[in-house]
């Protein structure tokens, strides 16, 4: 071998049958029509993409901060394959919702340049995990909810939510079946490893019911069979939560008040529907831990999201008008 | 055996079917504490540039293995039947699709 | 057959082995020197894969945009990977990959000591793939060819999926390049602190390198230190004026005579320091695997627990 040709030895001490590297790249948009359907609301669309699309941006950062100090370097592949797939669904969603929004906007401005109240993702999303049972606890609640959501949202009347969904649904069937294995494990291990992940469990627990809390945008695309209604995903959801903590000799959370809830919950899905699915929470809202008026979906957030978007953010912002 | 030791995940070795009508194919090791958990972790370290369809994981500690000192014994035997291969059999060139 | 005997066939199948330039195999016979120098080394490359995450690790959740994010993610991934790989190759020779990890992070056994520097900025992501995976590559497409089985096949696999981590630095860095002032400028700096702790990644000179004769001939290296280092300073010349960056070497010129570019001293001093644990880095990266694998015992252990339960279970 000539060393010049050095990356021609690769090829030469392998046959391609062997190592098969993937040749199944596949465009998940290739041949989908992207127009808007005609009876659909654009700024509502918009919305919808974004709402959905910041929840896997915010998750991914929250699992990417989790890469160099996984328990395992098997559990660091794992965690990053997981934050990369919600990467590229939030990519996909936030691109849709700045095409639909027309608006000269593209994925990275949505990012990089809106700030907490502007945000739309759940707050469990924004969550900060304080051991890696609390990040599995999280992350089994968020692919439970999100595979039970994208799994409705294959049948959606625009075909680019159908193909995303379609793509997420593989993807996410991992990511649930990742997190249930190991709340099994850990409930099921040690009375160390079982005593954290009951701690993990009744964490978690009050950030469940703003999942299945419909936002008017969420009703009023629902009613055209383009969105998914949350209240719709809970049966399920709730059949896999059981099954998994009962596998995992956990007790559920019993009588832990839901986080959003406190009595306003209902009427806060209903009061907003008159009130336009963009103009979003009370301003300055933001940095509470307790929320009365609203859960993530209306722009209200807890403080770990600034924190997250401090640190998304301050590079991309420090240098304005920069191409990456 | 140390108690350390002991807390350490069991190694597996990884066989991928690169794509249909191949045979699975070794491709290394990974640590696991259970078979569920070495195939997820297969997925992610041997197959993450869609290398595979298929996957085995087997305990490193199941695999009997013929030894090198046994060579002669093991495989010699098999290198004078050359009745085994087609080139040994000569055929006119005239002869088609044989 | 007596003892010396088989001793003396093996000796020969092994010599024979390197001889015809054949693969050595995990159960074949091997001089324990073989087998101890191979283990290190293998080792010592699968530590720097893992601690090579953290310099580039620290920059995914600050990414400036979101395919760079994603790039640097998939990127940062292969390298635990790799590291995989590796350990996996070094197993094959009776090495424990928890006793190689102590190894590590109790500081006794090394790693390549270029990510004992900071990544001071966003470029650094992108001279990090373009000269210090470049240095790496030279190193590692020889390795290829190692004489021992896993770890040439380890090998050619990393190499193959490295192929996209010089590239992409070196894309990150021509759109850099066409930005703005400042953009220009975070670039250059790069490359002034990285350019020459690249050219000590390929260790000291020959006539200072004590292992290296052994290694050679017993192939598993294939080429000197000073002859890979030459090649990388031909590859990076024309790469570093195509960017419009200038390598901080007043001494660079080439020379018609030898078919080279000529370069200037390296202060050696500045590597033993390095390696001897006085980078700036040294205490942090080797803290941050200490603590991730002290925070990641007990889930380790309840796994191992619950593994152990449910095989009594169904025993």
């Amino acid at each position: 071998m000539s060393f010049d040709a050095a990356y021609e030895a690769l090829t030469d001490h392998d046959d391609d049958a062997r190592w098969a590297y993937g040749t199944g790249f596949a465009d998940p948009l290739a041949g989908v029509d992207t127009t808007v359907p005609a009876d659909v609301d654009r700024a509502d669309l918009s919305a919808y993409c974004l709402a959905l699309g910041d929840d896997a941006l915010i998750m991914s950062h929250r699992l990417q901060q989790w890469v160099t100090r996984a328990p395992e370097l098997e559990d660091e592949l794992a965690l990053a394959n997981i934050a990369l797939d919600l990467l590229g669904q939030a990519r996909l969603l936030l691109s849709r919702a700045a095409e639909v929004e027309d608006a000269g906007r593209d994925e990275d401005v949505l990012a990089y340049q809106r700030d907490a109240a502007e945000f739309r993702n759940v707050r469990l999303a924004e969550r900060t995990d304080a051991d890696f049972a609390h990040l599995v606890a999280r992350l089994l609640v968020f692919a439970t909810w999100r595979l039970a959501l994208l799994d409705r949202l294959t049948a959606s009347g625009d075909p680019v939510l159908a193909a995303i969904g379609a793509k997420g649904v593989k993807e996410v069937t991992y990511h649930r079946d990742y997190a249930a294995q190991w709340v099994v494990r850990l409930g099921d291990g040690t009375p160390l490893s079982h005593e954290r992940m009951q701690a993990a469990v009744d964490a978690v627990t009050p950030l469940i019911g703003e999942l299945f809390r419909p936002h008017p945008t969420e009703v009023r695309l629902a009613a055209v069979a383009v969105a998914v209604d949350p209240s719709a995903l809970r049966p399920e959801f709730d059949a896999v939560w059981a099954q998994v903590l009962k596998a995992a000799t956990l007790r559920p959370a019993a009588d832990v008040p839901d986080e959003a809830d406190s009595g306003v919950s209902a009427s806060v899905a209903q009061d907003g529907a008159d009130r336009g699915g963009s103009s979003g929470g009370p301003a300055g809202a933001g940095r509470t831990d307790f929320a009365p008026d609203g859960g993530g979906r209306d722009g209200v957030h807890t403080a770990a999201l600034a924190d997250i978007l401090a640190e998304l953010q301050g590079v991309a912002r420090s240098l304005p008008g920069s191409e990456w | 055996m140390t108690d350390e030791i002991k807390h350490e995940w069991p190694l597996f070795e990884v066989f991928v079917r690169a794509k249909r009508g191949l045979n699975h194919v070794h491709v290394g090791s990974l640590r696991a504490a259970d078979h569920e958990m070495a195939l997820h972790h297969a997925r992610d370290l041997y197959t993450r540039r869609n290398e595979g369809v298929s996957i085995w994981v087997v305990r490193s500690d199941d695999v009997a293995s013929s030894s090198p000192e046994e060579k002669e014994a093991f495989f010699a035997p098999s290198g004078d039947k050359v009745y085994r291969h087609p080139t040994y059999y000569s055929i006119p060139d005239s002869v088609p699709h044989i | 057959m007596t003892a010396t005997s088989i001793t003396d066939t093996d000796e020969k199948a092994f010599t024979e082995t390197i001889a015809k330039d054949q693969r050595v195999e995990p159960r074949d016979w091997m001089p324990e020197g073989y087998r101890r120098t191979m283990i290190r080394q293998i080792a010592q490359h699968a530590h720097s894969e893992i601690i090579g995450m953290q310099p580039e690790g620290e920059w995914i959740t600050r990414a400036p945009s979101l395919r760079r994010k994603a790039i640097l993610l998939a990127k940062v991934q292969d390298e635990a990977g790799h590291g995989l790989y590796l350990y996996s190759a070094a197993e094959t020779l009776g090495a424990d990959r928890g006793d190689l990890t102590r190894r590590l992070i109790e500081g006794r056994q090394k790693y390549s000591s270029i990510f004992n520097y900071p990544t001071l900025s966003f470029a650094d992501v992108g001279v990090i793939g373009w000269l210090v995976d470049g240095a790496a590559i030279c190193n590692q497409v020889p390795l290829c060819r190692s004489s021992y089985g896993p770890y040439a096949r380890a090998m050619i696999r990393i190499c193959k999926e490295e192929s996209f981590h010089q590239r992409q630095g070196y894309e990150l860095l021509m759109t850099m390049m066409r930005g703005t002032p400042a953009q220009r400028e975070m670039v250059q700096d790069a490359v002034n602190r990285w350019w020459w702790p690249s050219l000590m990644m390929f260790g000291p000179p020959d006539d200072q390198s004590p292992n290296s004769a052994q290694s050679m001939a017993w192939k598993i290296k294939r080429h000197s230190n000073d002859e890979l280092r030459q090649r990388f300073v031909d590859m990076s010349v024309p790469q570093a004026e195509a960017l419009g960056v200038t390598l901080p070497d007043p001494e660079l010129r080439w020379n018609d005579e030898r078919g080279h570019w000529d370069f200037g001293p390296i202060d050696w001093s500045e590597l033993k320091r390095v390696i001897s644990g006085d980078g700036p880095c040294n205490a942090l990266r080797i803290e941050n695997r200490r603590r991730a694998d002290e925070e990641g015992a007990w889930v380790r252990e309840a796994a191992a627990a619950h593994a152990r339960r449910r095989q009594e279970a169904g025993a």
